[in-house]
């Protein structure tokens, strides 16, 4: 089996998305812990992997330039990734469609072979 | 005399005379230890039968032990001269002082003996067959029996592990604060391993499974109480949420076995039978457990046995038993944890949403994986549940799993014949 990052882009909230509900917010962190948990259940969570901060990110562009990421402009952003083993790209695909930012319409999943260092391609 | 006394005795001592000697004597004797132990209580049967239990038995053996033990130092040969590099050339004289019985002795070599023998370079099984016989002091009889094999096999998974212990020339000491952490997991693991042997072993003899829950707990019991002056200490979080998962699981001992041996499974238990002195236990080693830092397998799986201990069925109780099990698996692959979290799944969202979990898991060929299908197919498709209770059923390994699964399977048929025109 090879292993995949699954990459988790979220649209940036705008002022008009209201703040959800703790119900929601309860129910969110729910659907994911059942998705992960699932993943790991069959056995195919490579890497719990993490969740990534906006506050307090900086970019750092040539000759050393370090400024505040800039996200007011950005419509879409990184917010986490997991590691799975699959068999091949389409199968780490199943996978990404039942993430709950897939299934509650809030992002899409990237999905990203990890190349393996004896890999030339 | 009492006709339990001396096999009370065995179990009881049996592991501290052992551990004492080979404090003493290295790791390696550790067979003329065994033997010096064995002819110890050779004796007191032959002696008390004859004579009357002495006021003290325990204070006899150990007398008889120390003077067995005095007497292979004297006359066997080739052991004193094997033994002397461990005793650093002391004379008898010295090595008389040396054999301290004190009670913090006791303890220090039988928590020495429990590292070597949970040694991370012997194979668990050996370990857990290790454990049984040397810190629980089992005969080969109930370890064969306990672990449902031969008594052949037993000497010979005995034998390669001594010959590891003696191969790899593991000291009998207690690891330092650099190792502590590599070396308590690996303890943990093999008591955790003992406990469930016991717990969820397919032996018949409930008694004997009973003792070896229990010896398991004493011996994690064991590492939270000591202390050493150096300071030393492993009362861990972890290890105490492992005593505390113990504690949670052994308080429905009685209730999950019914008089004629038989399995009750968690859903048709006697909850008046459960335990709730060993519930409330639970309850204060958990809170030991806390800890901010660590949240190991342990604590979860403590946190899913304290939910079980809770009577009630409610919607709040399975969400939290899901929730759990999904960190666990995070954590942790197991096939067992990922069988009881489709069962949770399935108490939050029916057995209808919980059939493609259950199915996803691929682990054909698994006894609970087939009995699971078998359960969430049961209202909703006879056939498949019927195949998959046929196939959990050639699965089984014990009367007690087959009456389990045949009653299901006769169940199922009849609801088949009532609901076909």
């Amino acid at each position: 089996m090879k292993e995949f990052a699954l990459v988790f882009h979220v649209s940036a909230p705008d002022a008009n998305t209201p703040q959800p509900s703790p119900a929601q917010m309860q129910e969110m962190m729910t659907s994911w812990m059942n998705w992960m948990g699932g993943i790991a259940a069959r056995d195919l969570l490579a890497n719990g992997g993490s969740r990534l901060g906006i506050k307090d990110s900086k970019w750092v562009s040539k000759d050393k330039v370090v400024s505040d990421g800039p996200y007011t402009e950005v419509k879409e952003f990184i917010n986490g990734y997991i590691i799975v083993r699959a068999n091949s790209s389409a199968e780490a695909a199943e996978i990404a469609k039942e993430c709950p930012i897939v299934t509650g319409g809030g992002g899409k999943v990237e999905v990203r072979p990890l190349v393996a260092p004896d890999c030339n391609e | 005399m009492n006709n339990n006394l001396i096999p009370q005795l065995y179990r009881q001592e049996y592991s501290k005379m052992v551990s004492l000697l080979c404090s003493r004597f290295g790791i390696d004797q550790i067979d003329t230890a065994e033997d010096i132990v064995s002819e110890t209580f050779l004796a007191a049967a032959e002696t008390w039968g004859q004579k009357g239990v002495p006021g003290n038995p325990v204070a006899w053996l150990y007398k008889v032990a120390r003077n067995n033990a005095l007497n292979v130092l004297k006359h066997n040969k080739v052991f004193r001269e094997r033994v002397k590099d461990n005793l650093v050339q002391q004379t008898t004289a010295h090595a008389e002082q040396e054999l301290d019985f004190s009670e913090q002795s006791i303890i220090d070599s039988q928590l020495q003996m429990l590292f070597a023998v949970c040694h991370p370079s012997i194979p668990v099984e050996a370990q857990v067959c290790l454990s049984l016989r040397i810190l629980c002091g089992f005969s080969i009889d109930e370890i064969a029996q306990a672990l449902l094999t031969t008594k052949a096999n037993i000497n010979k998974r005995l034998y390669r592990a001594k010959e590891k212990l003696r191969a790899e020339n593991i000291a009998l000491s207690l690891p330092g604060n650099e190792a502590i952490t590599s070396r308590l997991n690996s303890v943990l693991v093999t008591l955790y391993l003992l406990f469930n042997e016991g717990y969820y072993s397919a032996g018949t003899d409930t008694v004997l499974r009973k003792d070896l829950c229990v010896e398991a707990m004493h011996l994690v019991y064991l590492l939270t109480e000591y202390q050493a002056p150096s300071g030393l200490s492993f009362a861990k979080p972890d290890v105490y949420a492992l005593l505390a998962l113990m504690c949670f699981q052994a308080s429905r001992f009685e209730a999950r076995i019914n008089a004629t041996g038989g399995l009750v499974l968690y859903e048709q238990q006697d909850r008046s039978l459960w335990n709730q002195e060993l519930i409330n236990r639970g309850n204060h080693f958990f809170v030991q457990a806390a800890n901010r830092e660590t949240l190991s397998r342990y604590h979860l799986e403590a946190a899913i046995a304290w939910w079980h201990t809770h009577e009630k069925d409610s919607l709040e109780k399975w969400e939290n038993i899901l929730l759990l099990y999904n960190k666990l698996l995070i954590l942790e692959y197991t096939p067992i944890a990922a069988l009881n979290r489709a069962y949770a799944f399935a108490r939050v969202y029916g057995k209808e949403k919980a059939i493609p979990e259950a199915e996803a898991l691929r682990l054909t060929g698994n006894l609970f994986y087939h009995s699971l299908l078998g359960e969430l197919y049961s209202e909703l498709d006879t056939t498949k549940a019927i195949h998959h209770c046929k196939q959990a059923l050639a699965l089984t390994e014990t009367v007690a799993e087959r009456a389990v699964i045949t009653g299901k399977l006769k169940a199922l048929t009849e609801a088949g014949k009532h609901n076909s025109p």
